[in-house]
Formats: C-alpha cells, sequence, structure tokens
C-alpha cells in the first residue's frame, strides 16, 4: 500500500486554548446585561466581553489613541508575546518604540473582534445562560458588529475622537467600516490590503475552508469541545488552503521552487516529497493548536456578509459623503486576495465624496501577507502619513 | 508694473522660499485663489501640490508612476496612483475648483478627453505644456534633420512618454473647436521666464519654451 501521511495531529494547547478564551491574559472589558451589543441578525448580545491589549500612553487631551484592527487570524497580541504559542506579536515590525506606530507617541489599543477566540465573547466563549461553551449557538456576526463592539470600548476608555484608526485584511475592512458608520470619530485612515466588499473568489475560498471543517467527523456538528474532540484535520486543511491565497505564485516559487524535502528522489507515496507540502503541513498544524474551529466559522462568515455600499443603495460614495477623514489606502502588487483594483475602487469613491485620500500601490511579490512582513516602502509611507496626520492633528512629540 | 513682478515673487510668501521652486510652478500658484480646492494631474514628486498647500490650498494629486506617489504619500500629501486617461471619468462634476495638468498633457493618449475632463471636474483648469513650436525645435527639425531634443525633453523619439506634441498655436485651435475659454495665457522663455504680455501670438509660439494656460468653460451658445 502506498503510504500516506496526513497533517500531524497537533500539540494541541486545548485547555490553555480554552482558558484564554474566557480569561484573556491581556486586559478585559465587561459589559452587563444593561449594555447589551445590538447585532445586525438582530439579537442583542449581553452580557458580553471584548479583550484588549494598550501600548503607549493617552495624552491629555485624549487625542493620540490609534485603534488597530487585526485580520481574520490574529488577535489583540500585535506587539507582545502571544499566550498560547509564546511567539512574537504579529505586528511588532509596524507597532513598537520608533517604530511606523510609534508607541512612545501614540496611544495604542488593539482589541480581539467579537467571534474570536482570544478573550472577546465567540462561539469558543461559555454561554453564561447554559454554563456551556457557545458553539454554534452563538449568533451569527458582521463587520458592523465587530466595529460596533469596538466603539462601546472606546467609549468606556473615555475616548471621543481616535486619532487613527489601521489595519490590513479583515482589520482594514473595519477600518473602513469605522470611516462610514462613526466618520466623526476617526481622524485619520490607514487601510491596508482590504476591500469594502468581500469578492465572489474571496467568498468561494472561505466556503472551501468551511467545508473542510464541517466535513472533519471531529467537527461534532461544532459540539468538539463538549464531546472532547477536535477538528484538526479539517481546520488544518482550511488553514493550508487559505494560506496559498495570502501569498504569490512568484512568492512560493521563490521560496521552495519544486525542491525535495529531506529527501533526493520522489518516494512514490503521498508523503510530503516536496518542500512546500511540507510547509503547507506545517502552516496548518501551527494554526489549529492555536485557533477555534467554530470562531474560523463566524469571523469568515462576517467577511463574507461585508459590503459597505449595499448599506447605501448600492453607491459606494454615498457611504463617505461629507466625510473630514484623512485616508491612506495601501495594496500590494501580488496581493490577488485584495488586489490593488479593490483599492482603486474604495479610492474611486473617496474621491467622488470629496474625501482626503492617499492611495499608494506597493510593488512586492509577496503577496497578500505583505502588510504583515518587512516591506521598508510600506513602512515609509505608513510612517509619512501618520506623521502629516499627527501634524494636522496639533499632535506634539511626547505622549504628555 | 511687469508681468515679471506680478508672478515673481509670489503675493504673501517670502521670497526665499520661492527659490527652489520651478518657474511654471510659481506661474500655476500664483493663478490659484487662496483656499481653493485643486486637483494636479500627473503632480510628479509634488513639488507644486507642496507649494499649493504652503498657500492655503487644499491639493489633491493623481501620479501615474509608483515611485512618484510613494514620494507624495512620503509628504503628506493627498496623492492617488492614477492615470488622466483612463482615472479622471471616475470624478464627479465640479469637484475641484481648479485642475491642474502640468507638463502632462503630451504624454496622454486623449488629450482632447483629458481636457474635456479637466473642465468637467473643475470650474477651472491649468495646463502647461512645452511647445513644440519653440524655435530651437523648428531649428533641429529644420537644419539638423532629427527629431527635436532639448534640456527639459531629453528623451529619444523612441523612448519618449510624450506621445502627442503640440504647439501654442495647436493648443489655442483646440480651445477654441471645444468651446474653452482662455482667461489667461503666458509663455514661458527657456529659464522659466514670461515673455512680452503684448507680443503677437506667433512670437510666443517662436519664442516661448512653454504655454501655461487658465482656461474656464465658454457661456454654452444658445
Amino acid at each position: 500500500m502506498v503510504s500516506v501521511q496526513s497533517i500531524p495531529s497537533p500539540a494541541i494547547h486545548a485547555e490553555e486554548r480554552a482558558h484564554e478564551a474566557d480569561h484573556p491574559s491581556s486586559l478585559v472589558a465587561l459589559f452587563g446585561a444593561d449594555q447589551p451589543l445590538k447585532l445586525d441578525c438582530g439579537i442583542d448580545l449581553a452580557p458580553f466581553q471584548i479583550a484588549y491589549k494598550t501600548y503607549g500612553q493617552l495624552n491629555t487631551e485624549r487625542s493620540n489613541a490609534i485603534l488597530i484592527f487585526h485580520a481574520l487570524t490574529g488577535d489583540q497580541h500585535v506587539a507582545s508575546v502571544h499566550p498560547v504559542t509564546g511567539k512574537p506579536g504579529w505586528w511588532e515590525t509596524m507597532v513598537g518604540p520608533g517604530r511606523p506606530l510609534d508607541t512612545d507617541k501614540y496611544f495604542i489599543i488593539c482589541s480581539n473582534v467579537i467571534g474570536g477566540c482570544m478573550g472577546s465573547t465567540g462561539p469558543a466563549s461559555t454561554n453564561p445562560a447554559t454554563g456551556k461553551v457557545w458553539g454554534l449557538d452563538f449568533p451569527v456576526i458582521t463587520i458592523p458588529d465587530m466595529v460596533r463592539a469596538q466603539t462601546m470600548l472606546i467609549d468606556r476608555l473615555g475616548i471621543d475622537t481616535l486619532f487613527c484608526v489601521v489595519g490590513g485584511s479583515m482589520g482594514g475592512m473595519q477600518a473602513l467600516q469605522w470611516t462610514a458608520a462613526y466618520p466623526k470619530r476617526v481622524f485619520s485612515v490607514l487601510a491596508v490590503a482590504c476591500s469594502t466588499r468581500h469578492s465572489a473568489q474571496n467568498i468561494a475560498f472561505h466556503e472551501l475552508g468551511r467545508q473542510a471543517v464541517m466535513a472533519d467527523p471531529d467537527w461534532r456538528h461544532g459540539r468538539y469541545f463538549e464531546e472532547g474532540s477536535y477538528p484538526h484535520r479539517g481546520l488544518g486543511v482550511a488553514r493550508m488552503a487559505a494560506h496559498i491565497t495570502y501569498l504569490s505564485d512568484a512568492a512560493l516559487h521563490r521560496k521552495f521552487g519544486r525542491r525535495m524535502q529531506d529527501r533526493d528522489l520522489p518516494t512514490f507515496s503521498f508523503d510530503a516529497d516536496f518542500q512546500v507540502e511540507s510547509y503547507l503541513r506545517y502552516q496548518g498544524s501551527s494554526f489549529v493548536e492555536r485557533f477555534d474551529a467554530n470562531s474560523y466559522l463566524y469571523l469568515t462568515r462576517a467577511m463574507d456578509y461585508f459590503d459597505i455600499a449595499a448599506d447605501h443603495d448600492g453607491v459606494l460614495a454615498q457611504a463617505f459623503r461629507g466625510i473630514a477623514t484623512r485616508l491612506c489606502v495601501v495594496s500590494f502588487t501580488s496581493d490577488w486576495l485584495f488586489p490593488t483594483s479593490e483599492s482603486r475602487a474604495i479610492v474611486h469613491a473617496l474621491n467622488a465624496s470629496g474625501a482626503r485620500v492617499s492611495f499608494a500601490e506597493i510593488e512586492t511579490d509577496r503577496g497578500h501577507d505583505a502588510f504583515l512582513l518587512d516591506v521598508p516602502e510600506f513602512f515609509d509611507i505608513s510612517r509619512a502619513f501618520l506623521e502629516s496626520a499627527g501634524k494636522a492633528r496639533g499632535l506634539t512629540r511626547t505622549g504628555g | 508694473m511687469t508681468l515679471q513682478q506680478q508672478v515673481l515673487p509670489l503675493a504673501g510668501t517670502p521670497p526665499q522660499d520661492l527659490r527652489h521652486y520651478r518657474g511654471d510652478h510659481l506661474l500655476v500658484a500664483q493663478m490659484v485663489e487662496r483656499g481653493s480646492k485643486v486637483l494636479d494631474v500627473g503632480c510628479g514628486d509634488g513639488d507644486l501640490l507642496q507649494l499649493l498647500e504652503t498657500r492655503g490650498i487644499d491639493g489633491r494629486g493623481i501620479e501615474l508612476s509608483r515611485e512618484g506617489v510613494n514620494r507624495c504619500v512620503a509628504k503628506g500629501l493627498a496623492v492617488v496612483q492614477g492615470d488622466a486617461d483612463t482615472d479622471l471619468v471616475n470624478y464627479p462634476d465640479d469637484a475641484f475648483d481648479y485642475v491642474i495638468l502640468s507638463q502632462t498633457l503630451q504624454a496622454t493618449r486623449q488629450p482632447r478627453v483629458v481636457l474635456e475632463n479637466l473642465l468637467r471636474i473643475g470650474r477651472r483648469a491649468i495646463v502647461s505644456f512645452p511647445n513644440f513650436g519653440f524655435w530651437r525645435m523648428r531649428l533641429q527639425l529644420l537644419v539638423g534633420g532629427h527629431m527635436p531634443r532639448t534640456e527639459n525633453l531629453p528623451a529619444t523619439w523612441y523612448d519618449t512618454p510624450n506621445i502627442h506634441f503640440c504647439t501654442i498655436k495647436d493648443f489655442v485651435q483646440l480651445c477654441d473647436e471645444i468651446n474653452v475659454k482662455m482667461e489667461r495665457a503666458v509663455a514661458l522663455d527657456l529659464y522659466g521666464r514670461p515673455l512680452r504680455l503684448n507680443a503677437p501670438w506667433w512670437f510666443w509660439n517662436m519664442f516661448g519654451e512653454q504655454g501655461v494656460f487658465l482656461l474656464s468653460r465658454a457661456e454654452k451658445a444658445r
């Protein structure tokens, strides 16, 4: 029989993960029954909580706060060690002292989205009504729901207007939603590798990922927590497929080509002969260690439903009418998940509505993931945009 | 007052700040009313936009080259990557007080359509372009027998981005054809200095190295 290797069963940090979902090792804002989160699906979610991290100091005028949004599988640990994996923060290249999002200058907030699994209320959290994990009883949430929850957090922190909102990919969607829904509370926006609506191709990839999770018998219709199983194969496959969309043909070729993994000749089996196979399997298995499968279903769904223009008679420019917010939109040449054409559509709409917008396309072969990587031109533009916005906002050098 | 004095120095800006600006930029800046909203099409490195912003003008830019855009954004300017030929259609009517096309008309595929779009998007348009009727151009073709090349237009015929050269005379003719009103016209010499205002058109067409025009929509004939 031909030898077969499937995705290795991960060293599942099941307990740590479950603990983080309810008792995150970061700050938590609790909202009681009197402060429900009004969801687009019509349900009032209460009580609920938002897990968040802050970096730097809020100045006395409360005018230097930047809210960062994480992407699909990110979290609030933007520039601090991840409590489950022990890895560095996901955007340490951008956030820190002297970095473009300079923690010596700005007060930086990053919260886990509603529906996430790192401490904000989501399908992996315990439902207070039943004492059991929410699972599929959790209501389907949207990008506007995530943003509505963030406004409640910002209110709680006593901040009226954010100096800047920043995000890439799903984070960029949240940034644009903030701009459209709460323009007076946002002074400037840095929206990276994103779109105002999810394309058919992107919905298709998400559906592929969800079906992979649901096809895993260990998913148990979302009740894997209670039944002591975990759909690590399904979620791993979902991550492998998604990971390909985050890269580019050129990047994969440069990194792996057709090189073999620890062997010179093919084994005539379904083992991971090629380096690229081995890499993808690693990506799949390391992802399932830290991420909740149901949360993946909910968050991909939220992105699929996102369409700002749909809420404004199909006219995107209408969504940004009369805004005084300064925007910078950035795309990457090799990003085929959120291609430059999507950013261009955003820019056309913003121009039509008279907004002050800059748009730069950055040349790189690293695909969608470029916004998370070391791309100096992107850092320069982000820094310059924030500095000029800071000047317009009257921010002084120090956070005092 | 001579035109030179009208143009340079720019009212309200200290002369020492103006030294590093190009002559045609200073002239354009002088044509734009303070407090207005301006779109600079083909804004390059953003030098003109920066000059305009020092004068309290709300400036936006479009630039084709990625490097140019990134340098502009790095300067804090509101500039988007785009193409005058294809992207101007996406701007609504009357979005700007002025739309500027500085040294770019000759590089567009459809200069006439671009010009019409400029005056649809903006109440006024300011267009500057190299004059192909300039005596040195004529001389190179007449005596040298080769396509003209100058300090300002150094590219050879086979790699120049400039595909639609015109003379001042040609441009004036186009303005008449598409019913555009010329509010002001200035020809600059090789050193960016304005030529005599009362000189006849043929003189400008011969001795102007570039033309700068302030245009507006002519009243529609009834």
